[in-house]
């Protein structure tokens, strides 16, 4: 298996804080990665300056074999690199429906074209049906709950069918039926051959569903490896327990 | 997709409201002889198609723009200096030159677009009026070719006294009819969805691959070009161009203002806007003077819109209308989607 | 040479005013995130009022200034609660909007009380000037000058050593987390409010006797100062003062050695070709960051 996203020593600080601190790692073609980490230890920043959102001082990747010099949220979707954001981020004054029919990339001169055609709409009710939203795709989706809020982002992001997917923290602050919702749609996507590279705190759900599990503190990469590795190393115990 | 179904394009409904308006619009001058009263249509007619062509940008797209009178000045004193300077010709020659004005208009501004869009909300409000304040600059300085602060003349068409008028009414209307179907087709076209992405996370739509810089500027350059073309027309119509006249920081304001109260986030909204706010504009503007208690009457509109139409009427008109149908069971499930696509095409607010 | 450095003199003097009435305009900015477009009608309303009281009452505009401040001061206070509060939820274009509505609105009054012909403030000092080693000093501006530099100076003290500075401060950087530590983020911003047209109100009596004025000279004061808070980056108080010494001096050198009619002109372009380079002004940081 070759490396599908090959992240080599980046470093981003604000201020005085280093957010990210010469990180490398690299993500295989199929895997379901996890980026774990305390809060603050960097890792929606990673997310951040892989997607192009921040501009990082130093340190570069490549994606699907290709350096990416100046990493730009569009053109790196386009290429099949998508993600998801910590705080869920969807359209409010647009329809569930026209949420997820905008992850579909379009070429320019489309611009003209029908606002929802018939395919797009139909594979977004799919999507919407799959992700249990089939009854709000017409509702504004400012009106969804914050679960629901996750889900339709997640399900945008599918739209594409993307490669790569960087989720942030899908299973934050929603209930433990939704945390086991999130899993089967990671599962069922990753066996469809997209890979994955997981935010989350909640061990269990790191444990059973990932490997590798990439381990940040203070913006440094401290441990890298299968999950069972990874849980009895020292370092990682530390930075969790506190120093 | 041929045939008109629920998810067309083209519904039966908007046919018929596009059919009745350009009925109404046409039939309009004729009832009146009365020259102040066409010349309120006139103008009311104008900001109809003003404050639709700012909603591209500042409604569709959420890009607060207070610099469209900018646009507007250009296209008044490209015509003026068309039709004295070249040499066009006069009677209704001159009318030829709003579509290379309008083009010219939206190219030109471009570059200028692509540095003011790097900015967003208050910062991108304070440079779209800030452009304004830099052509009226120009306007009062280049006085071989504007006349400066003396101003310039137009010559005066030469149309038959009793319907003077005519003419610049249906010239108005035609734009406003162009300016209209151009905004559907933003509306029912990725274009608008892309435009409503930007308005509502543009950061979001950057990463789900949404073209975003492309989008921008292609409605700052044809809400420019289209303001452009109704200051050409107005030249033509009022004959005098000085700086303070023709490039003014109201002009943005009324659009807005009109938008806001028709409902920014519709087709119809800036035309309903216009259709109340226009001709109060012009007796105002008649009955205390130009600058006095005009601003005033003006200033108080606006805040009572603001705070109490926060929408605007035809989002709120929508809303009942909805609510009544949906107290008549029969009636329901259709025409949720009807009236939903009506007024706000998935737009909701 | 002479005339290059007699420009600049001038020009510094009264970018002192440009950078009071700026300051005002960034404080509000910060405490609100709504740009003041109705700053620039707030000093002319309070030039016209020292123009009233100083020719019916023979009150000096300096003097004036003492009844300004707290006028102005609660004025601004006025406006926060009655207007802008409750926007707070629907965005800060829309009270850039209900400002800029407002400047207008009192501007119809203005042109209504006083008509539109221009005045000057003229005191019997109002001409006089020293002369420091072959440079001519205007009085006027001299003192208006001291008056911002002890103004600033003021507002830099609050800012910096009371307990309402730092709450200001915070609320500048982050009202959510400024509302978790216990700070009344309504209370401080209408206090920012009020002190940033108080600024105005401060400098409306100078501004009246350096420069003619009337309603529509707000456009004209409105672009500058719209114009310095981009370049100054809209937050931050010594990119203000910076942005506004630079306009003084740019628009005083041009009037004195190309023409007046391109002096504000010349702003413009420096301001646009600032913004090629750093959209975020020159000491801003990017007004609405990626996340
Ligand atoms: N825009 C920013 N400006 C300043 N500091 C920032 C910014 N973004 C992040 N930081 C700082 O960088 C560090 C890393 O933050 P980051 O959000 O990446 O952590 P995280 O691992 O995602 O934490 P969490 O688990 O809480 O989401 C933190 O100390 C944070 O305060
Ligand atoms: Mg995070």
């Amino acid at each position: 298996m070759t490396a599908l996203l090959a992240v080599e020593g980046l470093t981003k600080s604000f201020g005085g804080v280093r957010a990210l601190d010469e990180c490398s790692f690299e993500i295989a073609e199929g895997s379901v990665g996890a980026l774990i980490g305390p809060n603050g230890s960097g890792k929606t920043t990673a997310f951040n300056v892989i997607t192009g959102y921040q501009a990082a001082d130093a340190g570069g990747l490549t994606f699907r074999g290709r350096a990416v010099r100046r990493p730009d949220p569009c053109r790196l979707q386009r290429l099949g690199l998508a993600r998801t954001f910590q705080q869920p981020r969807v359209f409010p004054g647009l329809s569930a429906l026209e949420n997820v029919v905008l992850g579909r990339n379009q070429p320019w001169h489309a611009l003209l074209r029908d606002r929802v055609p018939g395919p797009d709409r139909r594979r977004a009710e799919e999507l919407l049906d799959e992700f249990g939203l089939a009854a709000h795709a017409h509702m504004p989706a400012g009106r969804l709950s914050y679960g629901q809020r996750k889900l339709l982002e997640f399900a945008g992001v599918l739209m594409a069918e993307p490669v790569l997917v960087l989720l942030d923290e899908p299973t934050a602050g929603v209930n433990p039926i939704m945390v086991k919702t999130m899993e089967d749609h990671i599962r069922r996507r990753h066996a469809q051959g997209v890979t994955f590279l997981i935010v989350a705190h909640e061990m269990q759900f790191v444990m059973s569903l990932c490997d590798p599990v990439i381990v940040l503190d203070h913006g440094r990469r401290i441990a890298c490896g299968a999950p069972g590795e990874v849980q009895k190393d020292p370092r990682v115990l530390d930075a969790y327990l506190g120093d | 997709m041929t045939r008109p179904g629920p998810h067309s394009r083209i519904r039966p409904a908007g046919t018929i409201q596009a059919v009745a308006f350009v009925a109404v619009v046409a039939v309009l001058p004729l009832i009146t002889g009365q020259h102040w009263l066409v010349s309120l249509l006139v103008f009311t007619v104008m900001y109809a198609g003003l404050a639709s062509a700012w909603n591209l940008l500042g409604g569709y797209a959420g890009y607060p723009a207070l610099g469209h009178g900018a646009f507007f000045g250009v296209g008044a004193y490209a015509m003026a200096i068309g039709t004295s300077h070249l040499g066009v010709g006069g009677g209704y020659r001159p009318f030829v030159l709003i579509v290379p004005i309008a083009v010219g208009t939206a190219l030109v501004v471009l570059p200028i677009a692509r540095l003011l869009l790097r900015t967003r909300a208050a910062a991108f409000a304070v440079l779209s009026i800030t452009l304004m304040f830099m052509v009226q600059t120009l306007a009062y300085n280049i006085r071989s070719l504007t006349g400066g602060s003396s101003g310039l003349i137009v010559p005066l068409a030469p149309f038959p006294a009793a319907i003077f008028e005519r003419p610049f009414y249906y010239a108005m209307a035609a734009l406003l009819a162009l300016t209209l179907a151009v905004c559907w087709v933003v509306r029912t076209s990725k274009l608008g969805l892309a435009l409503n992405a930007v308005r509502d996370d543009e950061d979001r739509a950057r990463g789900l691959g949404v073209q975003t810089e492309l989008v921008k500027l292609v409605a700052f350059a044809v809400s420019a070009g289209l303001t452009a073309a109704f200051g050409a027309v107005w030249a033509y119509y009022i004959t005098f161009l000085y700086p303070g006249f023709a490039i003014d920081p109201l002009l943005a304001l009324g659009a807005i203002l009109m938008a806001f109260l028709g409902g920014r986030r519709t087709l119809w909204g800036p035309v309903v806007g216009a259709a109340l706010i226009g001709p109060a504009q012009q007796y105002f503007a008649y009955r205390f003077g130009a600058s006095q208690l005009y601003l005033v009457a003006y200033a108080a509109l606006f805040l009572l819109v603001i705070y109490l139409l926060p929408e605007g009427i035809v989002p709120s008109l929508a809303r009942r209308l909805r609510r009544l149908r949906r107290a008549s069971p029969a009636a329901a499930t259709h025409d949720q989607v009807a009236t939903d696509s009506i007024f706000s095409a998935g737009d909701l607010g | 040479m002479h005339l290059f450095v007699q420009a600049t003199i001038v020009g510094i003097l009264f970018g002192g005013v440009y950078a009071l009435i700026a300051s005002g305009q960034a404080i509000i900015f910060g405490v609100t995130r709504t740009v003041n477009f109705a700053q620039a009608i707030f000093t002319i309303l309070c030039a016209y009022l020292s123009y009233t009281l100083f020719t019916d009452f023979g009150i000096d505009p300096f003097l004036s200034i003492l009844v300004l401040v707290p006028a102005m001061f609660a004025f601004g206070i006025g406006i926060y609660v009655l207007l802008l509060r409750r926007l707070s939820r629907s965005g800060a274009e829309l009270g850039l909007l209900v400002l800029y509505g407002l400047g207008i609105g009192i501007q119809g009054v203005l042109d209504f009380v006083y008509k539109t012909n221009n005045r000057v403030i003229t005191p019997g000092y109002a001409n006089n000037s020293w002369t420091v080693a072959g440079y001519q000093i205007p009085e006027v501006r001299f003192f208006a000058f001291l008056l911002a530099v002890a103004v600033l100076g003021t507002l830099q003290l609050i800012r910096q050593r009371t307990k309402l500075g730092r709450a200001l401060r915070a609320t500048t950087q982050n009202p959510v987390a400024s509302r978790l530590l216990g700070v009344d983020v309504e209370r401080i911003s209408a206090i920012g409010m009020g002190l940033g047209v108080a600024a105005a109100g401060a400098a409306g009596g100078v501004f009246g006797m350096i420069l003619p004025f009337n309603g529509n000279t707000q456009y004209d004061l409105l672009s500058k100062l719209l114009s310095i808070a981009v370049l100054g980056g809209l937050l931050s108080m010594p990119g203000t003062i910076v942005a506004a010494v630079i306009l003084g001096v740019v628009e005083s050198v041009v009037a004195a050695t190309i023409s007046p009619d391109w002096s504000a002109f010349s702003f413009l372009v420096v301001l646009f070709a600032v913004l090629i380079i750093r959209p975020q002004g020159l000491f801003g940081r990017r007004l609405r960051g990626a996340l």
